[in-house]
């Protein structure tokens, strides 16, 4: 039998999506043997998360956007087609050709062309400098024109025009959003939240305009253009996004004579055929029951549904959606549920109105005052799952429906609907179509955390939005099983980190061999020898490179420098504070040249040397260390850096010597090994440039003394840290952070920042003051004796490691040649050298040990 | 060294007990290839295989960490922690790779390679 040939037009969100139900649903069976499949995309680029497209603004590369690439394309037998648009549909001869000239016939054709920003017929809207947000393409083009503007507006306060508001923003313009209607988000809010809204957004500084219809575009005085409005007034920018809409790109149907929407849009039924045969139209271009759907969710239901008809099942249909929306706008929190315009007859409606926290939150509800009809919420969300669940499962709303949006007090009883009330059909994560039902039965075939519920259903793996719903499904799902969540750190020891560090604290423990007898099994593994070699560090401060100790320590620790991806090394000596001598600078500079290692400024503010062999790390030591130099351990889970800016000593504004300060703490804590690294920052004064609240530890100095913070967190996940004390001294600090230190190193959890650790402690940063400041466990007399004896215990691991002949025989590639690695390829780029390995694996940071 | 020792019947002597680090990995040029060889202690065996991670695409297993579970001893690697189980190169978390396999032995004090047959 011949093979079907499927022609996708258009390699977007949702076409791509098609594509991957289609492999999926083959996949075990006979793969996609009896299928053809081709895809065409006007686009340079296969396709790519657009939903995510805003955070190209904070760094993320058009790879990181990626929602596929060539290769898994290959391995399956899709053939694509970039840079080609599709021109004409050909029912008659069943092909299609494109822009090129290129014809290709199908048996089955889905279009999947998304659609198109509106930019209104105003004068001038054609200019260099007028953009629409749509494309990686349009994102490049913004940031270009950003690098010659001061001003820049947004045509559209809608949900997209606020996100291209926040670009702006980011991209340091003064940023100005100009709005037809009389509010912002009218689609999705009330007036009261669009009315809240719009107070915090120019809170933050953006310029709101509503009412206002622009005529035209002309030429500026101050700025590069002049906007003149209808009502006389007018606006000076250097730059405009246009954002008043999206309109379905549906002319090639139209031109081909399929059925289209009197306001556009492909036709389609719930299988999403279109009035032409074995023709489908799924995503932003089609248009179901006179509505199209400009949210990711329903569109990728779409294509899984075109997926199975064409794989033979004709079960499936699509029957409309759900269009609530939680996002993050500029910083605030808004959620919209169901339908808020009070179209609903009869409704009535409760609504909450903080104006001191800022909080809008409105629930609308059915006559009988038994179901909910829509909800409203800005800048408190919490409620948004709850609320979401009651509508999109037609739930009977509690007796009291208003304490859902009443702020909770602690004493009183939570209103929020445990996940046990939920019915199994219960959509929990609406990117991934996962039901509460398909976690239930994850859980039962063996997943038992977040990890695993990922790979195993995707939920969450989208917009993320789901997760900590899903997590709560997911545990209940475990403790209703029977159990118990378990804190094991590994299979050869059935006790917690926490656990560990007491039994060794207690039993003075000194080496892993009598921990395994004492309360293990097994060899011990890759999860418990680090742990392990690393709690041992923190009590006792031996030499990391003991014999005892060196097949526990992962390769980092055990060469004493950051592998990496081309299995290297990397240098970087420790730089108290950041402060250096000329002549510090220039051994470095040394150095680096005569190995010929790359060289980097570090986000920590100190110098890392990169690609140095196994064989060349002795000899590079040798020569910082004879310079004065000490190990930096950034390849230690131990202190890392302390920040500092360079305080009163130079500063006009500096009311503390920060410098000095962070210098003497870096020498007190520097080599001490903790469950996770370990940071501080030293601000002279509170304009901040240490950052200082970002770190574990962050000083600030007052003209009362010094501001502790604790808990802050850059990283994945950015935290500020929380006040912890005032206008402290220098030796009442030194002896907090002491035992604050050794707390952390008593009870945390194996890779568990002081962040999440201080997050997770049952009473939070109070209970920290209450045994930190009050001894309520009275222990700090042995936290600061431990603390003590640590200090003491320093060494440099590097230069104890030079001096010892024994140790240095490992620093070799071959135990039986003094030849390197044949492995290692180099190139050059910006006059340095760069490793050239086929390696570009990404890896999830979580799973980094 | 033996350079060119193709002879796979003939074991190889590659350095002495002494320059094995315990429960930890060397790395030795054999045969022109890069043999991990690992001293595992605490069951008194010696493994050996290929050095190059698959994986991470570079040389670097004897840089791994032993570990074991249930009665597979493997090496998980240092790049992105993969488990490879010592005795048959079997990679435990994903059936795209195996790692080839020689055979180890340790003689009056020498540590010795051979092909696997
Ligand atoms: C070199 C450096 C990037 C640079 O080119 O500037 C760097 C490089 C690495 N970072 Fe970092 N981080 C560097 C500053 C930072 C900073 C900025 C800072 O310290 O102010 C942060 C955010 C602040 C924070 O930690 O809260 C940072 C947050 C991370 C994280 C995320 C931690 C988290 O809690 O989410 C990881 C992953 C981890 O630790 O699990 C990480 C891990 C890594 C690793 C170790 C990944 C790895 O295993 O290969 C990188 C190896 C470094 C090497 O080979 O030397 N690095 N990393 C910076 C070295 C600073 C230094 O002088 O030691
Ligand atoms: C900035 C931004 C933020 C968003 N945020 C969210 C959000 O938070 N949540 C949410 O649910 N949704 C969000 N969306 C909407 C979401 O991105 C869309 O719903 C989704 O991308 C629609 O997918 P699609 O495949 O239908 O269209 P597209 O992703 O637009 O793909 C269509 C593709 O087809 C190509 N094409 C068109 N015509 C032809 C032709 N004739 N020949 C060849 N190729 C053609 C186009 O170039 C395009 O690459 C956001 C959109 C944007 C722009
Ligand atoms: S861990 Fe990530 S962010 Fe940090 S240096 Fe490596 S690539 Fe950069
Ligand atoms: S709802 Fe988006 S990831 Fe689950």
């Amino acid at each position: 039998m011949s093979k079907q040939r499927i022609v996708v037009v258009g390699n977007g969100m949702v076409g791509h999506k098609f594509i991957d139900n289609l492999i999926q649903d083959k996949k075990g069976n006979d793969g996609l043997s009896n299928y053809e499949v081709i895809t065409f995309s006007e686009e340079s680029r296969l396709a790519y998360d657009r939903v995510q497209l805003s955070y190209f603004f904070s760094g993320k590369t058009a790879d990181d956007l990626s929602l596929t690439d060539d290769n898994y394309y290959h391995e399956n037998g899709i053939k694509f087609v970039l840079n080609d648009k599709v021109v004409e549909l050909d029912f008659a001869n069943k092909h299609i050709i494109t822009a090129s000239g290129r014809i290709e016939s199908y048996d089955k054709l889905v279009l999947a062309t998304g659609s198109f920003p509106f930019v209104p017929p105003i004068p001038g809207n054609d200019q260099a400098h007028c953009h629409v947000y749509r494309t990686i393409d349009d994102l490049e083009a913004i940031t270009e024109s950003g690098k010659t503007s001061k001003v820049g507006v947004v045509i559209g306060g809608g949900l997209l025009g606020l996100e291209a508001g926040n670009a702006l923003v980011n991209l340091g313009l003064e940023t100005h959003i100009v709005e037809f209607a009389p509010r912002l988000m009218a689609v999705q809010l009330d007036e009261g939240g669009g009315a809240l809204l719009r107070r915090k957004i120019e809170e933050i500084g953006v310029k709101v305009h509503t009412g206002k219809a622009t005529t035209e575009i002309i030429a500026g005085e101050f700025c590069r253009y002049r906007m003149n409005f209808a009502d006389g007034s007018f606006l000076e920018t250097d730059t405009i996004i246009f954002s008043a809409g999206i309109r379905p790109q549906d002319e090639l149907a139209r031109l081909s004579g399929i059925d289209i929407g009197e306001r556009g849009g492909i036709v389609i039924n719930n299988h999403c055929q279109t009035s032409a045969d074995n023709v489908y139209a799924i995503g932003e271009c089609a248009l179901w029951e006179n509505f199209i759907f400009g949210l990711v969710a329903p569109s990728y239901q779409m294509a899984k549904v075109v997926a199975a008809h064409i794989n033979g099942n004709t079960d499936l249909a699509f029957t409309g959606a759900d269009m609530s929306t939680k996002l993050k706008l500029l910083g605030i929190d808004v959620a919209s549920i169901g339908e808020v315009h009070g179209k609903t007859e009869g409704a009535q409606s409760y609504t909450y109105h903080d104006e001191i926290e800022q909080v809008y939150k409105r629930l609308i509800v059915s006559q009988d005052g038994k179901k909910l009809v829509g909800a409203v919420l800005v800048g408190d969300v919490d409620a948004y799952g709850t609320l979401l669940q009651l509508k999109l499962n037609d739930m009977v709303l509690p007796d009291n429906p208003s304490a859902l949006i009443l702020p909770s007090s602690d004493d009183e009883q939570s209103t929020g609907l445990g996940v046990d009330a939920l019915p199994d059909t219960a959509a929990i994560c609406s990117c991934f179509d996962v039901s509460k039902g398909d976690i239930k039965q994850a859980v039962a075939a063996g997943c038992c955390n977040m990890g695993d519920l990922k790979s195993s259903t995707k939920a969450a793996t989208g917009c993320g939005g789901c997760a900590p719903l899903a997590k709560q499904v997911l545990d209940s799902e475990l403790a209703s099983l029977g159990f118990e969540v378990k804190n094991d750190i590994c299979e050869h020891f059935a006790y917690s980190r926490q656990q560990l560090a007491d039994i060794i604290r207690v039993k003075k423990i000194k080496t892993f061999s009598v921990l395994l007898t004492e309360c293990g099994s097994g060899l011990g593994c890759e999860i418990c020898k680090p742990a392990v070699a690393n709690i041992l560090a923190s009590y006792w401060n031996d030499y990391v490179l003991e014999d005892e100790h060196v097949g526990l320590q992962d390769t980092n620790d055990n060469y004493l420098g950051n592998m990496q991806k081309d299995g290297t090394y990397s240098v970087v000596p420790r730089i108290p504070g950041g402060e250096i001598t000329p002549d510090g600078l220039i051994v470095i500079g040394q150095v680096a040249k005569e190995f010929d290692l790359y060289t980097k400024i570090t986000g920590g503010a100190r110098v890392d040397l990169f690609g140095a062999q196994l064989n060349e790390l002795p000899a590079i030591w040798k020569r910082l260390v004879d310079a004065g130099f000490e190990t930096g351990h950034a390849y230690g889970k131990s202190l890392r850096t302390v920040k500092a800016c360079v305080g009163s000593t130079w500063c006009r504004y500096g009311v503390k010597n920060s410098i000095g300060f962070a210098i003497d703490l870096e020498n007190r804590y520097k080599g001490l090994r903790s469950p996770h690294k370990v940071k501080f920052g030293v601000s002279g004064c509170t304009r901040e440039c240490a950052e200082a609240q970002g770190k574990d530890f962050g000083l600030i100095a007052t003209d009362n003394g010094w501001n502790l913070f604790f808990g802050g967190n850059g990283g994945m996940r950015p935290r500020h840290g929380d006040l912890f004390a005032s206008d402290l001294t220098d030796e009442q600090l030194r002896t907090y952070v002491d035992r604050i230190y050794m707390f952390y190193i008593r009870t945390a959890d194996r890779l568990q920042r002081t962040s999440v650790w201080l997050e997770n402690l049952e009473g939070g940063i109070e209970y920290l003051r209450d045994v930190i400041i009050n001894d309520s466990l009275n222990i700090n007399a042995e936290l600061e004796a431990e603390m003590e004896s640590n200090i003491e215990n320093y060494q440099c691991e590097w230069k104890t490691t030079i001096e010892d002949p024994e140790k240095l025989k490992r620093f070799k590639h071959y135990i039986n040649s003094h030849e390197a690695d044949a492995g290692l390829e180099f190139k050059v780029e910006r006059e340095q050298r760069f490793p050239t390995t086929k390696n570009d694996n990404k890896i999830h940071i979580t799973e980094l040990v | 060294m033996m350079e060119n020792n193709l002879n796979n019947t003939t074991w190889t002597d590659i350095c002495t007990l002494s320059d094995l680090t315990p429960n930890a990995g060397v790395c030795a040029l054999f045969n022109k290839q890069q043999v991990a060889i690992f001293l595992c202690k605490q069951t008194d065996n010696v493994y050996a295989v290929a050095n190059f991670d698959p994986f991470g695409e570079a040389n670097v297993l004897s840089r791994g960490l032993i570990g074991s579970t249930e009665d597979i001893t493997y090496v998980a690697s240092p790049l992105y922690k993969q488990r490879f189980n010592l005795s048959t190169g079997e990679c435990l978390d994903s059936s795209e790779h195996r790692l080839k396999t020689f055979n180890v032995r340790i003689e009056s004090n020498q540590v010795q390679l051979k092909e696997a047959s």
